[in-house]
């Protein structure tokens, strides 16, 4: 993707003669049928475990639609002209992981259903917030450096000794009075916003300066600089939380993101090379990361395990599922935090799991369309970080529970259960959101072509 | 609940779930396959007079009846040729107007003479070319022509 080229694509031909489209009728239509799967999906799963209709259905179906309409009012007042399939695939994700959580709760006898409505309230209330306090995305990249520095403060968060909290040998949690939060999910958007904002500054520098090595672009060391310092800072994370996921993905991201801005394919390779080094490091260094791996190249050393119970589930589920309600999935240990996948899977199917998949990338295609349209080169590289953290997010979770690859502590984004994780998430729709809306509104009409008229003519230089 | 009745439901979700998927793709239509254009504003009275007067008997041998730009930054672009002059530049109040940098504010011109199109340079900066010879004074085109001007590549086509 270019960042400048692009620009003159979007000019709109005569925004005057135009009615531009802005699909607020669409994503109603979408956010109904969206709202009457989750409805069925947990009416089903009442159905399939227990045979009866259940009893707080419509209250259930009240939630959801009293969240959903405040996002959707929201939208139509603060970013009409915002993407209309954003919302509805939002919805529908989170409505098939509570209905999947209230599966798991009939299984485990517990209400956690309940806590994750409560939380995506929570997360609709931020979303709003998002979108009422941040007009423009462009205010978002002033500070680069001061926004870098408190992601990482924040990722630091869990080590410090009061309010840290380790669960399940990870150190990722920090203690706010009663509850538990995950911070990581937070600086993860920041990050994204401080990489963005940095790269708009130095992507020229990152392209053009270094030498051509074996048909390769290699950057100068100098500008090679903050890539070496994030997988240094996420290499930390990880022996020190002793959790693999966040550190992967953050440093997938920034990679992702450097190529983006630069489009030098070298970064790719760099990037990949980096994080093999890094894992054989952690391999031989961590234990917990030679555990992991050992769990990826031979499941059934532990039947009992998360991957192969996954596996045994996902096997079970076979092309069309067991059916929501009918399956076990409540046998996979942790089965509604990182492995919901596989719980899906099992109960809907390949057929489900692939629909599900296809929601993701169906999202992430609409970030990287956002970076398309968008004019500023802030925005181009913040909707395609969004975008490609979100989809290496889906893609690092369900790789692992699908032994793909090796598995990493990963919330699958929506579905999962998990109040830090799904609030965070609707900040980073709230903010695709934004940033679409800034893409599909038509330009003023006089600013580009009296800038046409005035730009200096670029001469050719014949030798 | 019947073994029947559940498995009717648990296709029937995965069908509506599948449904979803076809909707959200189908309102994303537009992005694929792109929007109509919208209709165009009925050029002026005195404009369309001139062309009617210029018109000439369609079908002559080799007269070009649409410009299309086939390469640069505004590939796919089209102008019908009807006897009006068309020009081609960076500035808004161009016929075709460009985004290319190296295309001057008024770079070329598409002119109906005499049953036959000439493109003359109107003085840029870069230069307008029909194969290799920067033109200098008007020229005669016919369909297939192309010429460049910056890196902007114009083909005319019947």
């Amino acid at each position: 993707m270019s960042l400048d080229r692009a620009r003159a694509r979007t000019e709109p031909p005569a925004p005057e003669t135009v009615a531009p489209r802005r699909g607020r009728g669409t994503e109603l239509v979408l956010l109904i049928f969206a709202i009457g799967i989750a409805t069925f999906a947990y009416v089903s799963v009442d159905l399939g475990a227990l045979g009866r209709v259940p009893p707080n259905a419509l209250a259930y179906l009240g939630g959801l639609s009293a969240a959903t309409a405040v996002a959707h009012i929201v939208i139509r007042i603060r970013a009409p002209y915002a993407d209309p399939v954003i919302l509805p695939i939002v919805v529908t994700l989170c409505g098939l992981g509570l209905a999947m959580i209230h599966r798991l709760d009939i299984a485990d006898g517990t209400t956690r259903a309940s806590t994750q409505l409560t939380w995506m309230a929570v997360g609709v209330a931020l979303f709003v917030c998002v979108l009422l306090f941040v007009r423009d995305h462009r205010v978002l990249s002033r500070l680069p450096y001061l926004a870098g520095l408190a992601g990482l403060l924040l990722l630091m968060l869990p080590l410090l000794p009061v309010i840290g909290h380790s669960i399940r040998g990870a150190r990722i949690w920090i203690n706010v009075g009663p509850m538990t939060f995950q911070p990581g999910e937070a600086a993860k958007i920041i990050l994204i916003i401080a990489f963005a904002a940095y790269l708009v500054q130095t992507r020229d520098a990152l392209a053009l300066a270094g030498r051509r090595f074996l048909g390769v672009d290699l950057p100068r060391a100098r500008d090679l600089g903050p890539i070496l310092l994030v997988w240094l800072a996420a290499l930390g994370i990880l022996v020190v939380q002793n959790d693999l996921g966040p550190s992967v993905l953050l440093f997938g991201i920034f990679v992702l993101m450097i190529y983006v801005a630069t489009e030098r394919i070298s970064w790719i390779i760099l990037g990949l090379l980096l994080i093999l080094a890094g894992g054989f490091a952690a391999n031989a260094v961590v234990s917990h990361v030679a555990e992991r791996i050992e769990f990826w190249r031979d499941p059934f050393i532990d039947p009992q395990g998360q991957v192969a119970q996954s596996l045994y589930g996902l096997a079970y589920g076979g092309l069309l599922g067991t059916g929501l309600g009918q399956g076990r999935p409540d046998l996979t240990p942790i089965a509604e935090s990182d492995f919901i996948g596989s719980a899906l899977g099992e109960e809907l199917g390949l057929t489900g799991l692939i629909a599900i998949i296809l929601l993701y990338a169906l999202l992430a295609s609409r970030g990287l369309r956002a970076g398309l349209l968008l004019r500023d080169p802030f925005g181009k590289l913040l909707a395609a970080g969004l975008a490609a953290g979100f989809f290496l997010q889906v893609f690092i979770v369900l790789g692992g529970v699908t032994r793909l690859i090796p598995l990493t502590g990963l919330t699958t984004p929506f579905l999962s259960l998990g109040g830090s994780s799904l609030v965070m998430n609707w900040v980073l729709v709230a903010l695709l959101i934004r940033l679409s809306d800034a893409a599909r509104r038509p330009a003023p009409p006089s600013s580009s072509s009296s800038l046409a008229d005035t730009a200096v003519t670029q001469v050719v230089r014949i030798r | 609940m019947s073994e029947l009745t559940l498995t009717v439901i648990k296709l029937g979700f995965l069908a509506v779930l599948w449904l979803l998927i076809l909707s959200v793709t189908s309102a994303m239509r537009a992005d694929l396959f792109g929007v109509r254009p919208p209709k165009q504003p009925k050029p002026q009275r005195e404009a369309r007079e001139a062309a009617r007067q210029n018109r000439q008997p369609r079908g002559a041998k080799g007269t070009p009846t649409r410009a299309f730009i086939v390469e640069g930054p505004d590939t796919g672009k089209s102008v019908p040729l009807d006897g009006t002059p068309v020009t081609f530049g960076r500035g808004a109040d161009c016929t075709v107007p460009l985004s290319d940098e190296y295309v001057s504010t008024q770079h070329a011109r598409l002119r109906f003479h005499d049953n036959q199109w000439y493109v003359e340079d109107l003085g840029s900066t870069n230069g307008t070319y029909v194969g290799n010879q920067r033109l200098t004074r008007s020229t005669p085109v016919t369909a297939r022509s192309r010429f460049r001007l910056g890196k902007t590549v114009v083909e005319l086509r019947k």
